[in-house]
């Protein structure tokens, strides 16, 4: 994992707090490089590489469907306790679950 | 046929493949799984060098396999239901079925006649004969609450028996298939919450369900007649607040040196080792992340770990007399799994984002080569053939 391009985004947010806090942040396209990678490879230990679902939940359109992008975004960050589900609040920042739950309730492969 | 013809003819098969066209055994082979191409190559350790690859697997994602008692045939499970049966000596796909839609693992019978595979979706276990790869038994994984629920840590217990574990209901099924269309089930209930694997230990006698939602292992005695399930190592996080798990750890792999087996603690940086006599523990290893694989050296000297992400950089080698760690690696990018050769002089260790399997002198433990491969997931030799609970 690059943790150099976290650094990198981190040390963006500081410098302008106001765009990181303005929720318009679409991570930058390299940060959404990373995101993709850790969505299909790390979430994909889980939930399948595919996002088909595994041990955890299937995250394709039609299973979240109906689900609130926010919550989605506050399950990505927080976690589910007593399940399997893990808190990413320490490498994925609002903006960017917020911008994960968008892709994955318009999918991955409809691009 | 005169045999001479029969060796030419096989010579062509083998040149044709673009194998390596000579007579050779199969005990120095193994296969090492490309996760992203829906590939597998076929390697061998004692020149350290890839074979061939075969194409055409389906989503490889999670595969794990399990080979054939000659051990010429690897049968490999993909994550989209898929089980393919692989010839390593001709590098072909020797037959193949998609028998659901979302499976995770299997298993095959000491007699080598039926390869079993457990599903998430729908949850259950299938039976197939290993010669061609017909359904002979559809096990649906209903649990006690009258719910389905995913089937994990599917091993082969001895006769036609397999063991498995159903992850929602939290139950373990012993499933006697001397005859497969009527198959005898033992259902263990109340095992505890949310198992998320299971293993066969290396003599065959237990089977032990390593559970998320509780602070313990659930030990089956497959010796005893009445076939309880009992909790082991009871409160080894010693209520302390479980750390977030990013990865699953997996059991399957697993190993004793001498009278330890060594297990992945959940939710704790720790690695335990368990007194195989007492199921008591004897002892407790610190490392530096979340331990997904824990794996002995074969005869049990060294223990090597590596780590759910975001330490999955890195792999610890944990000396077993002195119950320490002795050596911090880093072999590449997201270390997704490793495997010794059979007597345990290499290990075989995969970086998947670093597109390379990386191999070590386990008594050096320096890297002797690398060999590039494409996103590389789980390594399995041919030699597992002939070891109990794998
Ligand atoms: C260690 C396993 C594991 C990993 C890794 C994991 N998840 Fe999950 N996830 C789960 C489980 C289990 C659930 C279901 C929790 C429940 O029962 O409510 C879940 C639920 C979710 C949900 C809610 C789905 C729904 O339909 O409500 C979302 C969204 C999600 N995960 C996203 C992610 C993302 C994004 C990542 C990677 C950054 C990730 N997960 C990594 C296990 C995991």
């Amino acid at each position: 994992m690059s943790t150099r391009a976290v650094g990198v985004v981190i040390a963006c947010l500081a410098a302008l707090p106001s765009v990181a806090t303005a929720g318009t942040g679409e991570p930058d396209p390299a940060r959404r490089q990373a995101l993709l990678h850790l969505l299909r490879q790390d979430c994909g230990s889980c939930h399948g590489m595919t996002l088909k679902g595994g041990l955890g939940l299937p995250l394709l359109p039609d299973t979240l469907a109906g689900k609130d992008e926010a919550a989605l975004a506050d399950v990505i960050r927080n976690g589910v306790p007593g399940t399997p589900m893990p808190p990413w609040a320490f490498s994925i920042s609002p903006d960017e679950a917020l911008w994960l739950a968008r892709i994955l309730k318009e999918g991955l492969h409809a691009d | 046929m005169p045999i001479e013809r029969l060796l030419g003819a096989m010579m062509l098969v083998l040149v044709a493949t673009g194998c390596v066209p000579v007579l050779r055994g199969t005990g120095d082979l193994g296969i090492v799984v490309e996760r992203a191409t829906g590939r597998v190559q076929v390697v061998e350790t004692t020149g350290r060098s890839v074979l061939g690859t075969v194409e055409g697997l389906g989503d490889l994602s999670h595969a794990a396999a399990v080979f054939s008692r000659d051990g010429r045939h690897a049968f490999i499970f993909g994550r989209d239901g898929g089980l393919t049966k692989v010839d390593l000596l001709t590098g072909t796909i020797a037959a193949r079925v998609v028998q659901a839609g979302n499976s995770i693992g299997g298993a095959i019978s000491d007699d080598g006649s039926l390869v079993a595979v457990s599903n998430y979706e729908p949850g259950g276990i299938k039976v197939f004969d290993t010669a061609t790869l017909r359904q002979v038994a559809d096990i649906p994984a209903v649990g006690a609450d009258g719910r389905p629920s995913k089937v994990v840590g599917l091993g082969e217990a001895s006769g036609k028996t397999f063991i498995f574990t159903l992850y929602d209901a939290g139950e373990i099924w012993i499933a006697d298939l001397e005859t497969p269309d009527r198959p005898h089930i033992r259902k263990i209930t109340g095992i505890g919450r949310l198992p998320y694997d299971g293993l066969v230990t290396g003599d065959g006698h237990f089977y032990i369900a390593g559970l998320f939602g509780e602070d313990g292992l659930a030990l089956v005695d497959l010796w005893s007649p009445e076939k309880t399930a009992r909790r082991i190592l009871d409160r080894y996080g010693r209520g302390e607040q479980k750390l977030p798990v990013y990865k699953m750890p997996h059991l399957r792999n697993l190993s004793t040196a001498g009278r330890l087996l060594f297990l992945p603690a959940v939710g704790q940086h720790v690695v335990l080792a368990a007194d195989t006599g007492t199921w008591t523990e004897a002892g407790r290893v610190a490392v530096l992340g979340q331990p997904v694989f824990a794996v002995a050296r074969p005869g049990g000297r060294q223990v090597w770990v590596n780590f759910a992400h975001p330490d999955n950089d890195a792999v610890q080698v944990i000396d077993v007399p002195t119950m320490t760690v002795i050596d911090t690696l880093r072999p590449g990018k997201a270390i997704l799994h490793m495997e010794f050769t059979p007597r345990g002089e290499q290990v075989w260790i995969s970086a998947r984002d670093s597109d390379e399997v990386v191999i070590y002198d386990a008594e050096t433990r320096k890297p002797v080569q690398r060999l590039p491969a494409d996103k590389p997931s789980g390594i399995f030799m041919s030699t597992r053939a002939a070891r109990m609970g794998l």
